[in-house]
């Protein structure tokens, strides 16, 4: 392998690009619409920006903070932390599948079929819709040794998988469950940094493949080709950047009502304890918003770095706040109709947990309910329990509205997936 | 495999590596387990290794074990002969070889002193790059995030190199990500000092 350049740029050069107006894109500006998506690096200089770590303030209580992976092997189904579950009063919630490693993010086939993809194990997993005489549902490995395949997207037979930097499309995935389908490239004009380079897919209802790409680092002036979403036809033609000013975004679904894509945002490390939050955003524009980073955080606040010269409403401002630091992943809305009418159209969200933050905060599923103003009006807890005494049982990623409208929800720290569903 | 045919040579040297456990602070493994572990001591020693390009096993993290014999297993992490010794290893295995390897004693440095100007150069980098943020104050690592202080010098260099150039994908990106701002003569003094810890 050829080392990977860090497309970083200095902070000279990065007062050069904010002078031409690169990358403070204001809401209504145009300079970045239609702009081709490409990786071509640009002119950079390394410096080390892309730690997890930059930022960090020296010593001090700071330091016994780091993120820290889940481990390799999935929690036998007996172990799982299920008695310290909790979901409001009415709902029920049990293990659906389990002996999935590193569980991420999730896509049904009409058929019921779950699809898994995975962060650190190299592995696409599929569950069997029905449980067997022992109750279990068969889950098969439909690929492994896969680079970071995180995201993957089902649609009319295939299965759309995101590696971290290349896209594959495996055809009629039903019939090749057991790993032997071979899969046609579709996207690979993508950068290989491995700072947010893990990828959540999804399919939009304009037939379209949304693709994010984080920036390279906690806090830097992203190149062109970072800090963005893009979409693009279904064979990887026409794509275009739809989103600037996104850090990283795990997770996001169009709301059932306007169509408009709602995504979360994780926010900058080691600012604070208690700022920003991470950010539920929506774009009503495509092509034409800046959803504020490395700029403004939570739409309240210019970074300390990045932040001078600049005003928080040249940004977009996010619809809604999930906590500080509590790495706010996949969203969905809830389209089914088992659950009570409360629940229709509001958004849930998996919150992985916080790393970055002396008492961790997250480590759930809460609700988030669409006022009419087009801004969140609420935002509640509704599965708890995987934080116990600032440790996680469990780190929920994703979340799937099912073909019979239960919530499922995967969790990558035990390799599986919960069920919770509504008066049963 | 590799491994197998050596555990004929080396079976010898499994009721001195029983009495080395048993002094161990953790639980020392069972006789099966030690019988297990002999190949592994075979090249990696009993805790400290004496060959060139094999790391030292002992104190190692036993959660960063089990990731690593996982990569193998997976051939995430190509490290040969560490993928077929680790092929047909059940996760079971890869909890009980890592359990095991984890109370091998803690290699330490017996050569002479890091030169002043090198402790200096290393001291800045590790505050620069904030090694201690995961692997600990004093390198010997926790949870999943290994031990590195004084683990051999070239195993280290490798290593870093590694993660710069993604040959080596960390089973979480953080060493990627860290290494990319690391230069040659960087990565030759970090890993000349932490291996003389």
């Amino acid at each position: 392998m050829t080392p990977a350049t860090k497309p970083i740029l200095t902070r000279g050069l990065a007062a050069a690009l904010a002078c031409l107006g690169l990358g403070t894109l204001a809401p209504g500006g145009s300079r970045a619409q239609e702009t081709p998506a490409s990786s071509a690096p640009p002119a950079s200089v390394q410096i080390d920006r892309g730690s997890a770590l930059y930022g960090r303030p020296e010593g001090g209580d700071a330091a016994k903070l780091a993120p820290v992976a889940g481990p390799p092997l999935a929690t036998a189904a007996a172990k799982l932390p299920l008695d310290k579950l909790k979901v409001p009063e009415g709902f029920k919630v049990e293990v659906y599948a389990s002996g999935l490693a590193n569980a991420r993010s999730m896509t049904q086939a009409p058929d019921g079929t779950l699809f898994v993809g995975t962060r650190t194990v190299g592995k696409v997993y599929a569950v069997l819709p029905q449980a067997g005489p022992d109750g279990k549902r068969a889950v098969k490995t439909i690929a492994s040794g896969l680079h970071r395949p995180n995201g993957v997207a089902f649609h009319d037979g295939a299965l759309y998988v995101a590696e971290l930097s290349k896209i594959w499309r495996y055809d009629d995935i039903a019939q090749h469950l057991d790993g032997a389908g071979k899969p046609s490239l579709v996207y690979d004009d993508l950068p290989k940094d491995e700072a947010h380079g893990w990828k959540f897919i999804a399919i939009g209802p304009d037939n379209k493949l949304y693709v994010p790409i984080g920036a390279p680092g906690n806090i830097v002036l992203p190149p062109d080709t970072h800090a963005q979403i893009r979409r693009m036809d279904l064979d990887g033609k026409n794509a275009e950047v739809i989103a600037r000013g996104v850090r990283n975004t795990v997770g996001f679904d169009w709301n059932p009502k306007t169509k408009q894509l709602w995504f979360t945002d994780n926010g900058r490390d080691w600012v604070s304890e208690d700022i920003p939050n991470d950010e539920l955003n929506v774009l009503t524009e495509p092509g034409k918003q800046h959803f504020g980073y490395p700029f403004c955080h939570q739409g309240t606040f210019t970074d300390p770095e990045f932040g001078w010269g600049h005003s928080c409403s040249e940004f977009t401002a996010p619809a809604g706040l999930l906590g500080p630091h509590t790495a706010s992943l996949g969203m969905r809305f809830y389209t089914g109709a088992q659950f009570p009418e409360a629940y229709r159209d509001a958004a849930f969200i998996a919150r992985h947990g916080s790393w970055n933050r002396t008492a961790k905060l997250g480590g759930d599923v809460v609700v988030a309910r669409p006022g009419p103003d087009g801004k969140v009006a609420s935002v509640e807890p509704f599965l708890t329990g995987f934080l116990q005494d600032n440790k996680y049982a469990g780190r929920p990623v994703d979340v799937l509205v099912a073909k019979d409208g239960a919530l499922l929800v995967s969790d990558d720290y035990n390799g599986a997936i919960y069920r919770v569903s509504y008066g049963q | 495999m590799r491994a197998v045919s050596r555990i004929g040579a080396i079976r010898g040297f499994a009721p001195a590596l029983g009495v080395l456990l048993a002094g161990a602070a953790l639980a020392a493994p069972d006789a099966a387990m030690q019988e297990r572990l002999a190949p592994c001591v075979a090249c990696h020693g009993t805790g400290t290794s004496e060959t060139d390009g094999v790391p030292s096993l002992g104190g190692q993290q036993a959660d960063y074990v089990v990731t690593q014999l996982f990569q193998f297993r997976e051939k995430q992490r190509e490290a040969p002969p560490m993928n077929d010794v680790a092929a047909g290893f059940s996760d079971d295995d890869l909890r009980a070889y890592a359990d095991a390897v984890a109370t091998l004693p803690a290699p330490a440095w017996s050569g002479p002193a890091a030169d002043p100007a090198l402790v200096a150069r290393a001291q800045a980098l590790v505050s620069k790059h904030q090694c201690n943020s995961c692997h600990g104050a004093d390198l010997a690592g926790r949870d999943a995030i290994p031990r590195i202080r004084a683990q051999r010098e070239e195993y280290l260099a490798r290593a870093l190199t590694a993660y710069k150039s993604n040959a080596r994908p960390g089973y979480d990106p953080a060493m990627n990500e860290v290494a990319q701002g690391l230069s040659e003569a960087d990565i030759k003094d970090l890993a000349a000092y932490v291996a003389r810890l």
